[in-house]
């Protein structure tokens, strides 16, 4: 067990972890190596300084306002509402948003951190595309040179988001060590910095990381959740049921959950990737088929082997094939606060097309992962029920990969 | 703690002599041969690399080695067991184990420090657990005398060093660069008067490594730094020249290291 944590830095509220270790209960923490210690500190000061910098929130807002085009709006999805047969189904419009997802929420945050700290050069690892592409647009806003990591298995499937980021003046470059997916793109960004410590910022795409990342893109995430609560409040008069959001690394869903942790009479489910099943083997669901361990910074919960070495994840859906996932997350499951089940590859694909056909949204395959277990969801809360999901993310990316799916050829 | 570190290093420091220190990775090629061939061709001290999936502080030639290995089907209790082969006929030569935290996490801090000390191993170095965040392992460790030994980087300035070098033991290394193993070198001038710091700082011997490949650089590095590392170069002479090719090498480094201050 780890060093107790006493009782007056021990947070008392769920929602203000982590403590000052950049612990939430026994996860997150700073597990790299020590040439990153410093860099990690360094940032932790910065953040906690810029956070409390009205100039820096007042800079935030404009961007999110004017450029992210905030805030993105809630919608009922009537003709989804009626084909699942139960309880209201709301999207939080976050697809809307500039690049087509959540991701440029964060990527704004840091990359203004980034200019503050006076570096000049900013690097990302990217999986579906999403946080590549939001993160070169806002780099190249503010002409600061970007080199995105991207598993070159996913450079494949993700092929239109690796052509954007060219187009925005990043460097993509692909990363065929290990399995060329996600984390070996985060093992080449932390390679990367590692490398280049005085003038390069790494912009971390999810809640994970050493910390403070896992706290501080929820932060930057977490106006989706505090949007959402002040709409549905406006909108219905109450607060949903349930809040349901995709997780590869889990930072939609932390952003969406966070302004929620108090309302305990609110659901929180996380949908994990099943890939072809969990049974299988074959799937992306760490809470589900994983045990606690330490990668990429921090401790949580990572599909791993019998000798500790990690399993490749496995998913349809580039942004969810991640074999960790968030501290946070990690941590709301032990706590029981929040839920987490899953959704494989073949439901997501008929996700994928139900809601476009009924709703005319493309969705993003991720949170199609999550319209999976709405659908259950709807049905068990019944008519008076009210869901809000986010659709986290547009499908035009998805569009070749499943039609190659579909068998159809563009 | 009187250990074969400490020890080997009193020894070194007797014959003002630098010392060797060879990386290699269990479980890639005929690992058993080289390891047990290493103090004949002239380690003194020997860091035996644990496979990991995802070694993120390690460069191309130690993350293909690692896959190698794995794919061999090295595991962490194999490793342990190579060095308690090992240990059966060398009672003197230091080994330290160096990789990274999830399998040592998944075997438990506790039951890895207790097997670990039987099969004769001596230090730890644990690339992803800094002084931060290894409460655990460092207890479990000093429970069985095994020195925990840490990294100091080109950015670790004087007051993390404190951090780094409080509740270490045996010796400190020093990263001499920014960057991944296998990297280019810094310039030896810089090395020297970091390892002056280090030794300061510590009052531990230290050795140098990460991007030293060639003799004379191995020899430099060694009129200032306690021990010299090199992991990349014997790991890629170990993969293209097999255990023959490894002992060649480190025959040409080691040398070049003890005759360094003559
Ligand atoms: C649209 C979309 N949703 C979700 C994710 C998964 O990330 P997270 O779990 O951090 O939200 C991604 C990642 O690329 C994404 O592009």
């Amino acid at each position: 067990m780890s060093e107790p944590v006493s009782a007056d830095t021990r947070p008392n509220a769920l929602s203000a972890w982590p403590d000052a270790r950049g612990r939430f209960g026994d996860y997150g923490g700073r597990f790299v190596a020590e040439t990153l210690m410093p860099l990690i500190l360094e940032l932790e000061e910065a953040y906690e300084t810029a956070k409390a910098d009205p100039d820096f929130r007042a800079e935030m807002d404009l961007f999110l306002k004017d450029y992210v085009g905030k805030p993105s709006p809630i919608y009922f999805a009537e003709r989804l509402t009626e084909e699942f047969g139960g309880a209201q189904v709301w999207f939080k419009r976050d697809e809307l948003n500039h690049t087509g997802s959540h991701k440029i929420n964060n990527c704004l945050g840091q990359v203004l951190l980034a200019r503050r700290m006076g570096k000049t050069r900013i690097i990302a690892e990217t999986g579906a595309g999403q946080h590549g592409v939001a993160t070169a647009t806002v780099a190249a806003r503010f002409g600061i040179p970007c080199t995105v990591f991207m598993g070159a298995t996913d450079v494949e499937r993700q092929a239109p988001n690796v052509f954007r980021m060219k187009l925005l003046g990043a460097e993509v470059v692909p990363v065929t060590s290990g399995t060329g997916t996600l984390k070996d793109a985060m093992n080449e960004a932390l390679r990367d910095w590692v490398t280049n410590v005085k003038d390069t910022f790494y912009v971390i795409g999810t809640v994970a990381g050493p910390h403070p990342y896992p706290a501080m893109v929820r932060d930057f995430q977490s106006i989706i959740g505090r949007e959402a609560r002040a709409q549905m409040k406006e909108r219905l008069g109450r607060l949903p049921d349930a809040c349901v959001a995709c997780i590869g690394g889990g930072s939609n869903a932390m952003g969406l959950f966070h302004p929620f942790i108090e309302d305990e009479e609110v659901r929180l489910i996380g949908v994990e990737a099943a890939g072809e099943g969990v049974e299988t083997g074959k799937h992306a669901a760490s809470l589900k088929g994983g045990k606690p361990g330490i990668l990429h910074g921090n401790k949580t919960y990572l599909l791993q082997d019998d000798d500790g070495q990690i399993i490749d994840a496995h998913s349809i859906s580039a942004g969810l094939d991640y074999p960790g996932i968030g501290p946070e997350h990690a941590f709301l499951h032990d706590m029981k606060r929040a839920e987490y089940v899953s959704a494989t590859d073949a439901e997501a694909m008929e996700m994928f097309q139900l809601c476009t056909k009924l709703e005319g949204i493309i969705p993003a395959l991720e949170p199609a992962h999550a319209l999976a277990r709405v659908r259950d969801l709807a049905k068990e809360l019944g008519k008076d029920g009210v869901i809000l999901m986010n659709m986290c993310g547009r499908g035009d990316k998805d569009v070749p990969q499943v039609a190659r799916m579909l068998g159809v050829e563009l | 703690m009187t250990n074969r570190l400490n020890t080997r290093f009193a020894e070194l420091s007797a014959y003002n002599r630098a010392g060797f220190v060879a990386y290699m990775m269990a479980g890639d090629g005929d690992s058993q041969a080289l390891l047990n061939a290493l103090p004949a061709a002239g380690a003194d001290v020997i860091e035996l690399g644990m496979p990991f999936t995802d070694p993120m502080a390690d460069g191309p030639a130690i993350q293909a080695s690692a896959l190698r290995a794995l794919e061999a089907g090295m595991t962490l209790k194999g490793t342990l067991a190579q060095a308690a082969e090992f240990r059966k006929t060398d009672k003197d030569t230091p080994i330290v184990l160096m990789g990274y935290a999830n399998p040592i996490h998944h075997m438990g801090w506790e039951a890895f420090a207790k097997a670990a000390a039987k099969a004769g191993v001596d230090g730890l170095i644990c690339v992803d657990v800094p002084p931060e965040e290894d409460d655990e392992l460092r207890a479990a460790l000093g429970k069985y005398s095994i020195a925990l030994i840490r990294l100091a980087t080109p950015t670790t300035d004087d007051k993390r060093l404190a951090t780094v070098v409080a509740n270490t033991s045996g010796f400190v290394y020093y990263v001499s660069t920014t960057g991944v193993t296998g990297a280019g070198s810094g310039a030896v001038t810089e090395v020297g008067e970091a390892v002056a710091r280090v030794q300061r700082a510590s009052g531990l011997p230290v050795a140098v490594g990460f991007g030293v490949k060639e003799p004379d650089q191995a020899a430099a590095i060694a009129r200032t730094a306690d021990a010299v590392v090199v992991g990349s170069a014997i790991v890629d002479a170990m993969h293209s020249g097999g255990v023959a090719g490894a002992q060649e090498l480190v025959k040409r480094l080691s040398s070049a290291v003890h005759a360094a201050r003559r």
